[in-house]
């Protein structure tokens, strides 16, 4: 018998260690933005279930477990039941190549950024899966939704994640956070414009208000997870905070340094930490503050605005690492 | 309804969808009487293209209680509680405009006390009609799940120092049952209008604040701007009143046009706005809450002295009684015109009304939904239908 070859061995320890920890982040990441959301609309948030309420995730979980399983007369039933796994399954596999630390990656890929933007493409299918096998009209509109605005945003989102490949010339997110370790963080030179892009084009990806159309509970009902009960709802609740989480890691790592400190203070997963959490609190800020928009000005907005913006923006970066040297920047 | 204020809006809400674009491949989609933003149990048929809507049919009904047959049964003293539930957001306006009617009709005088306290309870009712409006909005547009609920919540904070000062007077906080033929039924107890004032500056420094959640927001607007324009003609045509009215740019409100109770002594300022969008409607409320605050204000300070209520006090339930005769009477709630035509004579040995009939404002606002949401979106059906700002147990009854 062959020993287990030693990335696998890697990949499955910090696989597990860090699918833990994000797992664990987001399921008090849903507790910390009830109770924010309680002191913004002058009430408590969650204070019953343990200390001011700090063991209501797994309050929230028991109770979603307990719940009747309904699967409609009419869905397909192998799309119905497989996507709300596939929904987290795709966030999850995102996080393999963002480095929490120098030496904390499940996997350092050559090929990272792509990684991440291809696996946020396909995020799209099992929303909209579950739009269509549910066998209901509303669901059927939030998964159509949900495609229109994934693909959309998919494009502003990419060519913004382009501007920190150009600068750092790799693709492997680590080597630019070695980058920006090595010179500034990116969203302190022209990559500000992109980390803006970037961080707008996430929270549509991640259906958050003011992009949060799928959903739309309040046209929708409830988007596609109309049809969907107990835990099988849990889980595309749970995606959406992890893919909220995931989105916060990835424009952490690219624009804001990852790993990397400030003030001469250690560099370490820490920082990568502080500063996911710390995008995280803006989305949710950003979230009991706005209401959302109509479909069509969410389209202008991408298509009038993010993508010449971006695809601007890609060219300047282009042309302005092509041309530093010979204007003898160092 | 006209074919020629139809055509002007391009909109036809009879359409015959048989000759619609065949490869358009139709959705119909019934909005409620389930639905979270139906305002309880409204139901709406559309035809979507895409998500287009090319026909809305609206049908209200869920709701209905039999409240006009039930007072037929019911004799003039006993009709109060049940038009408590009518406008359930306003309840004291009903309770004004069904007790006017039957003063009309019984010929019964009211002092002044109890006309300035009817005033002050209407226009009180007002802001917190209006601050419900907004923050039900604000779940139309921002959803449960977001900043809608900031600015809902908000609401309704102040909304519940309304029905503290209510509950104070009345011993209720909704279903007051506190006008009666001929007066009040509770007088005001001590320190209340210090009360009021204390809440009443209270709301009016946090107007601003709703408003950088509201009309001040850029997506507010964008969502708001050039959607659902009513043309004044055709809500003229319709029957709109109130705020939707004046939105569309008609200059009317029959707090200063048919002055009733304690209007004629006070200068009602009226708020309109000329585009009849869903902004325009949002505009007018709010300027309309600011108002109210100023008269609120005005009418607790000038509150004269004297008895609550005219003539014997009333022991039994048949003590009024009419052979025959009619009245009507409009008064202008925070939702618009409500109306109450009632004919006496009835049962009871003529101590009930032989026929009564409301007519809520509510139901006229939901007559436009057909021609207001034809070429916009779902999103657009839920702003616009929040904007109208119907309540089914007025519309229903």
């Amino acid at each position: 018998m062959n020993a287990i070859h030693p990335i696998v061995l890697h990949g499955l320890i910090y696989g597990g260690a860090i699918a833990t920890v994000l797992l664990t982040l987001t399921a008090w990441g849903i507790w910390f933005e009830r109770k924010f959301a309680g002191r913004m609309q002058s009430r408590l948030g969650p204070t019953l279930v343990g200390w001011v309420g700090l063991l209501q995730p797994l309050a929230d979980a028991a109770k979603l477990l307990q719940k009747e399983d309904l699967i409609p007369d009419q869905a397909d039933r192998t799309l119905y039941l497989a996507s709300p796994p596939l929904t987290v399954f795709f966030t999850l596999a995102t996080v393999a190549v963002i480095p929490f630390s120098v030496d904390v990656a499940v996997a350092n890929l050559p090929i990272g950024v792509l990684w991440i933007l291809a696996l946020g493409g396909l995020m799209v299918f099992p929303v909209w899966t579950a739009g269509w096998a549910s066998a209901n009209k509303y669901a059927l509109l939030g998964g159509m939704r949900a495609v229109a605005q994934g693909i959309s945003y998919e494009i502003p989102m990419v060519l913004s994640a382009l501007v920190p490949v150009i600068f750092a010339g790799s693709m492997d997110v680590n080597e630019i956070v070695t980058w920006q370790a090595e010179h500034h963080w990116l969203v302190l030179g022209p990559g500000l414009f992109a980390f803006v892009i970037f961080f707008v084009s996430s929270l549509a990806e991640a259906n958050r208000i003011p992009f949060d159309i799928p959903e739309a509970e309040s046209e929708l009902v409830a988007g596609v997870t109309t049809e969907y009960s107990g835990m099988r709802f849990g889980l595309f609740y749970m995606a959406e905070y992890l893919h909220t989480l995931v989105a916060s890691a990835v424009a952490s790592a690219l624009f804001l340094g990852g790993w990397n400190g400030l003030f001469g203070l250690a560099d370490g997963i820490h920082w990568m930490l502080a500063k996911t959490l710390a995008l995280f609190f803006m989305i949710t800020w950003v979230r009991w503050s706005l209401v959302r928009f109509r479909s069509d000005q969410l389209m202008r907005l991408c298509w009038i605005y993010l993508v010449p913006m971006s695809l601007a923006l890609v060219m300047v970066s282009a042309l302005w690492v092509y041309y530093e040297p010979m204007l003898g920047g160092h | 309804m006209t074919l020629a204020s139809a055509a002007r809006l391009g909109v036809d809400p009879h359409r015959d969808l048989t000759d619609y674009d065949p490869e358009a491949d139709l959705m119909v989609l019934n909005m409620g009487p389930q639905h979270p933003s139906t305002h309880g149990v409204f139901r709406v048929k559309l035809y979507l293209d895409g998500e287009t809507i090319v026909r809305a049919v609206p049908y209200v009904g869920y709701l209905h209680r039999g409240v006009e047959k039930l007072l037929e049964e019911l004799t003039f003293v006993q009709a109060t509680p049940i038009v408590d539930k009518n406008d359930y957001v306003s309840p004291m306006t009903n309770e004004q405009a069904i007790n006017m009617a039957f003063e009309a009709l019984l010929e019964v005088e009211v002092p002044r006390r109890a006309r300035y306290m009817r005033t002050l309870f209407a226009e009180m009712s007002r802001i917190s009609s209006h601050l419900l409006w907004l923050a039900t909005f604000g779940i139309d547009m921002g959803g449960a799940l977001g900043g809608g609920t900031t600015l809902f919540l908000h609401c309704f904070r102040e909304r519940e120092s309304i029905l503290d000062l209510f509950e104070l007077v009345t011993g209720a906080r909704f279903h007051y049952n506190t006008h009666t033929i001929g007066g009040n039924r509770h007088d005001i107890p001590a320190g209340w209008a210090k009360r009021v004032h204390q809440a009443l500056d209270l709301i009016a420094s946090r107007v601003d604040e709703y408003l950088d959640l509201s009309t001040k927001n850029a997506i507010f607007v964008a969502r708001t701007r050039g959607v659902g324009t009513l043309p004044a003609k055709l809500a003229l045509e319709l029957g709109i009143t109130g705020p939707i009215l004046r939105a569309s740019g008609v200059d009317h409100d029959l707090r200063r046009d048919a002055p009733f109770h304690a209007y004629d002594e006070i200068d009602v300022k009226v708020q309109t706005e000329q585009a009849g969008d869903c902004l325009a409607r949002a505009h007018v409320r709010i300027r309309e809450l600011s108002e109210s605050i100023r008269l609120s204000k005005l009418l607790v300070d000038g509150l004269p002295e004297g008895p609550i209520c005219g003539g014997r006090p009333i022991k039994n339930p048949t003590q009024f009684k009419a052979k025959d005769g009619q009245a009507y009477v409009a008064l202008e709630t925070p939702r618009g015109e409500l109306g109450t035509y009632v004919i006496g004579g009835g049962g009871n040995k003529g101590a009930s009304p032989y026929r009564l009939k409301i007519r809520p404002p509510s139901l006229h606002a939901l007559a436009a939904m057909p021609y207001l949401l034809v070429g916009g979106t779902i999103s657009d059906a839920v702003v616009i239908l929040g904007s109208l700002d119907p309540i089914m147990g007025e519309a229903d009854r």
